[in-house]
């Protein structure tokens, strides 16, 4: 059953980087904001995907144990 | 024949204790009583008498535990017990034999199978 | 500038390290070893999805579309999150039937169709080349602007480093892909050079993106807050240029599905895989991969387009260009050996992958059907083998080159790319809609591949070739025979997408039109439903389905030595004698030739020629019945109804088992009741004996002595008296309790006053209390409320709690005071003495039958059953009764009854 729960998380992680990686809520980040001069949009595309293969490498190699 | 046997009564019931009594000294018999297992050990060690008339179910020690003390001690072993009680299992008997004691009544006793049983086991009978 | 000695020397002596790692895999293979039985390398080598494009065509792109470029990873990102939901189903069919090529593996589906194998093979060369060409172009241009040459041009095609590049590039995948002389489905030594090559060309890129924002530029601010400032360049660190949010949207999807359906991509990830969990690890793995090469694009474009004049420098060479303008000359060799790493593992793999699909799926089916080849062909077919797959990948590699040459020049690498990309998704209804949809057929899937096909024909290859001026542009730009509905990159008017976007739009609208529509046309053939039930069901069942398919008759020595021309006949009987061992049979020739064997010969071969092929051979050597569609859906139902019986089984044995825990634990609290019963007999034999025998042993001594004098005679009879008298108590009592308990109990109910109730007691029993020299103290409220209850079970246990009270009291100075309040809810009785107290360990034992606390003077006099009956009688009230005692300072009992016991004359009363 751990299994079963492990690959629900992974499609829950997958629908919400889906939907985050896509419009609208991408765009609502496409701002003159900068970060150290970064762009608040480059920050955004690129801590969501870490955040993501974070939550990722979490379930498959921790979670399920 | 030419010392006076000595008997301990040991039981917790007085009405039993007073009829054993009676009856023993009836025999000729000196007798000394105890109410309780603990005290049953100490007037066989103090005393030693020549037989207990021990009861089964008594405070602090039951009847099993004073048989299998005095049967396992060798300067006690002259003594004889005859053990009594009330509970009628097969099994109390067997077990009360198994630890040694010398003779097994059941409650209620005839005083005169009690009487020929305690002569016996004192190797009175002619 | 870099002399091209340098770099064609670099570059051969990178290539040579290639080999050196392909062949030590495969000596680690041979040694059973595996090198790539690991879940990093596994993860590594999807990282042939970075081309060429990623290395040089992200930067180009990044330059004019600012993250323009990130849906090509965001995709494959995606996939990998769910790769146990499509992958692992993908790879564990793969396994199951040995599918050599994603071909192999449709065609497997739609019942070995040779004609959808062909098709996937057509469409997927056609579509590929493209791509192919692109990595040529990639590489031979960065060679040329490193070293002056101008390639690609119309010029001598003899002096073209592309050519000679395709042909270096053709013999390194001969080596590579085919190199042994058996024919199997895997290539160890492949895999690992790939994943080396994904090491490389990260560490290059990274270098360059680090060297490129760190030193060239005086880090990440300094990039972005200068291209902020510089007019052109603003526009790239927002949305701006990305295109609409349709065709970013399409990009994703696109490339989620590309990454699953290029054939190079199902190759290293389904049919290299060795173990389905290393899954798992690439499932994170492969997408932080997919980050960390990205990171940098952004700032090299940006480096790129702050560094050099607009319109002079082509962005797709920023990589190399940067750090060559700024003399970083080391670094330059370093990136364009990162760059050829990409593009050759990309063809390299790509090209085995390919000419698997020629040989396994287009040439030898079409030369083992053909009756003639047979008569003609050599006994041993594994040379023949190698030779169709070689002769492929020179073509296709040449293919490569023509398309360069041909329409290469006109484009940048992304599109080139990206008109590959739409060619292999038109796979993805058919594949992805035969491992999840039953009812999809082999007429479908030829109808969807080839709908679609014509649709990127029209709407992307076409054009493409047009703006490259080897068509007539003029119907890209006004419609074939002028119908504008009809323009290839506006069809019906839909203008509001990029061209890819609205190819892949109007392809998939066709494809999974026509793939829907004609699957629904017909229901399933025999074979359809067969293979049907096996994909869709892989991951349920244990995978030998197949084999129940199968009718006819078969031997032994023909199947052995069928396998034999293509797999070598040692290695045949190896395999043959490794599957009789596990069918328990000692010799091969023991083997009983049914559905099981033919199959497992099938599979066999199919690793070698592909299942369309294997299915060929096997039918030409054995001779089968064809099963009507009622007898497959017979044993289809056959298994689903199996498959619910053991279901039903495994509940029947749950709620079995979950019965027989009951039982045995009704069982042990039974014999817990019979040994508390058997106790219970027990100890009244023993109070019933007690008596006795003081009864008999006085009676039988006045009875022997008529002269006992009239003192004992007295004292005797009032013995047996008493103890007739505990006799009759006794006896009383147990049927009291056996009463109650059994639930048999008279109960009178009146409307008592317990202030009347309590006076009433102390009257009675006072006299006990005084005959032990004690006092009873009550302590009553003026009134209290009538309670409907038993007025003489309340007197018994009364009596009983102030006896045992005045049993325990001390024998000068007792006191026993019996105490009655009403609270809010109850009418409460405390019953206290200040006798010796009870041990807490005794205080839940005394109310146990026939357990007594010692009083004061010795022996008890009680039955031992008084407290277990008061007990009982208050607790039938609802009501309960406990006691409380610290030792030394007495005991107190209590009992509460519920108030809800008010008389219903009292409850008016108080109402009103």
């Amino acid at each position: 059953m751990r299994k079963a729960l492990a690959r629900q998380r992974l499609v829950a992680c997958t629908l919400f980087a889906a939907l985050a990686f896509n419009a609208p809520l991408l765009w609502l980040f496409d701002t003159a904001v900068a970060v150290f001069g970064v762009p608040l949009v480059f920050l955004y595309v690129f801590g969501i995907w870490a955040a993501v293969i974070a939550v990722l490498a979490w379930v498959v190699e921790v979670g399920h144990r | 024949m030419t010392d006076t046997k000595k008997i301990l009564i040991a039981d917790d019931e007085p009405n039993i204790v007073i009829s054993l009594e009676f009856l023993m000294k009836r025999e000729g018999f000196a007798v000394s009583i105890a109410v309780d297992g603990e005290e049953a050990i100490d007037k066989i060690r103090s005393e030693s008498p020549d037989l207990v008339l021990l009861d089964v179910m008594m405070p602090k020690k039951s009847g099993f535990e004073v048989c299998q003390e005095v049967k396992g001690d060798p300067s006690l072993a002259a003594t004889r017990i005859l053990m009594l009680t009330a509970k009628g299992r097969d099994t109390e008997m067997a077990k009360g034999l198994a630890l040694g004691a010398d003779a097994y009544m059941t409650k209620p006793f005839s005083t005169k199978d009690l009487v020929e049983q305690v002569r016996q086991l004192l190797g009175l009978t002619a | 500038m870099l002399s091209g000695s340098v770099i064609v020397g670099a570059s051969f002596a990178y290539l040579v390290v290639l080999f050196g790692v392909a062949l030590y895999g495969d000596r680690r293979a041979d040694a059973g070893r595996s090198l790539i039985a690991n879940p990093w390398v596994y993860a590594l080598s999807l990282a042939v999805y970075c081309t060429a494009w990623t290395y040089y065509g992200s930067v180009g792109r990044a330059a004019t579309a600012g993250l323009g470029f990130l849906p090509v990873y965001l995709g494959p990102t995606l996939v990998m999150g769910v790769s146990w939901l499509v992958l692992l189903k993908m790879v564990r069919i793969s396994k199951a039937y040995r599918i050599t090529s994603i071909a192999d593996f449709i065609a497997s589906r739609y019942g070995k169709s040779r004609l959808l194998a062909s098709m996937v093979t057509l469409v997927a060369v056609v579509g590929i080349v493209p791509y192919i060409a692109l990595q040529l172009k990639a590489v031979s241009s960065e060679y040329g602007l490193l070293t002056g040459a101008h390639p690609g041009n119309a010029g001598d095609w003899y002096r073209d480093t592309a050519l000679y590049m395709a042909l270096v590039l053709a013999a390194f995948t001969m080596i590579f892909g085919t190199r042994h002389l058996d024919a199997t489905e895997r290539h160890e030594g492949m895999v690992a050079a790939i994943a080396f090559e994904s090491i490389v060309k990260l560490i290059a890129f990274l270098a360059v993106g680090v060297v490129v924002t760190y030193f060239i530029f005086d880090g990440w601010e300094d990039l972005f807050v200068s291209a902020a400032i510089a007019p052109d360049l603003a526009s790239l660190l927002s949305m701006d240029n990305v295109g609409s949010k349709a065709d970013w949207f399409a990009l994703t999807v696109l490339s989620a599905l590309a990454f699953l359906m290029l054939p190079r991509q199902f190759q290293v990830a389904v049919v290299e895989n060795v173990d389905e969990r290393h899954l798992k690890r690439a499932t994170w793995l492969f997408p932080l991969y997919l980050l960390l090469i990205n990171i940098f694009v952004l700032p090299i474009a940006l480096g790129g387009m702050l560094r050099f004049p607009a319109d002079v420098i082509d962005p797709d060479s920023f990589v190399l260009t940067l750090p060559l303008s700024e003399g970083y000359a080391t670094l330059t060799l370093l990136a364009f050996i990162g760059g050829l790493s990409a593009a050759t593992s990309m063809v390299i793999v790509e090209t085995i992958a390919l000419s698997t699909m020629v040989c396994n799926d287009l040439v030898m089916p079409l030369l083992l059907s053909n009756a003639r080849f047979r008569r003609w062909a050599p006994h041993d077919l594994t040379g023949l083998l190698l030779l169709i797959r070689r002769g492929a990948i020179v073509v296709i590699l040449l293919l490569g080159y023509l398309y360069f040459r041909l329409a290469g020049q006109a484009y940048a690498l992304v599109s080139i790319g990206l008109i590959s990309f739409a060619a292999v998704v038109q796979f993805a209804p058919a594949l992805l809609g035969g491992m999840y949809w039953r009812g999809a057929t082999r007429n479908g899937a030829v109808a969807g591949l080839a709908a679609g096909f014509a649709v990127w024909l029209y709407t992307l290859l076409l054009p493409s070739f047009a703006k490259s001026g080897w068509l007539p542009m003029a119907f890209v730009e006004s419609g074939i025979f002028g119908i504008e509905l009809l323009m290839p990159e506006r069809l019906f008017g839909f203008d509001e997408v990029n061209a890819t976007t609205h190819a892949l739009f109007w392809s998939m609208a066709a494809n999974i039109g026509a793939f829907v529509a004609v699957s629904l046309w017909r229901p399933p053939t025999a074979v359809e439903a067969g293979q049907a039930s096996v994909f869709v069901d892989i991951l349920k069942r244990e995978p030998r389905g197949a084999a129940r398919f199968w009718r006819g008759q078969a031997k032994i020595d023909d199947l052995l030595a069928l396998l034999a021309r293509f797999l070598g006949a040692e290695r045949v009987r190896a395999n043959f004698a490794s599957y009789a061992r596990s069918r328990g049979v000692e010799y091969i020739e023991e083997l009983e030739a049914d559905g099981d064997l033919v199959h497992f010969a099938e599979t066999l071969l199919a690793g070698a020629i592909g299942s369309v092929s294997a299915r060929v051979m096997i039918a030409s050597v054995v001779q089968e019945e064809t099963l009507g569609i009622e007898e497959v859906m017979n044993i289809l139902d056959e298994a689903s109804q199996v498959r619910a019986y053991s279901r039903e089984l495994e509940e029947k044995s749950r709620a079995l088992e979950a019965a027989t825990q009951e039982l045995r634990a009704a069982n042990e609290r039974l014999q817990e009741l019979d040994r508390v019963k058997d106790d219970f007999m027990s100890s009244v034999t023993h109070e019933l004996r007690t008596p006795l025998t003081s009864i008999r042993a006085f009676s039988e001594m006045l009875l022997d002595d008529p002269k006992t004098d009239l003192a004992e005679r007295k004292r005797f009879l009032g013995i047996i008296v008493e103890e007739t008298e505990r006799l009759t108590r006794l006896v009383n009592q147990v049927l009291d309790l056996a009463k109650i308990e059994s639930g048999h109990a008279q109960w009178h109910e009146t409307d008592v006053d317990l202030i009347d109730l309590i006076e009433h007691v102390a009257d009675t029993a006072g006299q006990l209390v005084k005959s032990r020299r004690a006092q009873l103290l009550l302590d009553l409220p003026p009134a209290v409320t009538l309670l409907r209850v038993d007025r003489d079970r309340l007197i018994q246990v009364l009596t009983n709690l102030i006896g045992n009270a005045a049993r325990f009291v001390p024998e000068a100075g007792g006191e026993v005071r019996v105490v009655l309040r009403e609270t809010a809810d109850a009418v409460r009785v405390d019953v206290c003495d200040n006798g010796p107290g009870i041990p807490a360990e005794a205080q839940a034992e005394i109310f146990e039958k026939f357990r007594q606390a010692s009083g004061s003077g010795g022996k008890p006099t009680g039955t031992g059953l008084g407290l277990p009956i008061s007990r009982q009688i208050i607790e039938h009230f609802g009501g309960h009764l406990w006691v409380s005692s610290t030792p030394g300072e007495g005991a107190v009992f209590s009992f509460e009854l519920p108030r809800t016991l008010a008389s219903p004359a009292a409850q008016t009363a108080e109402a009103s």
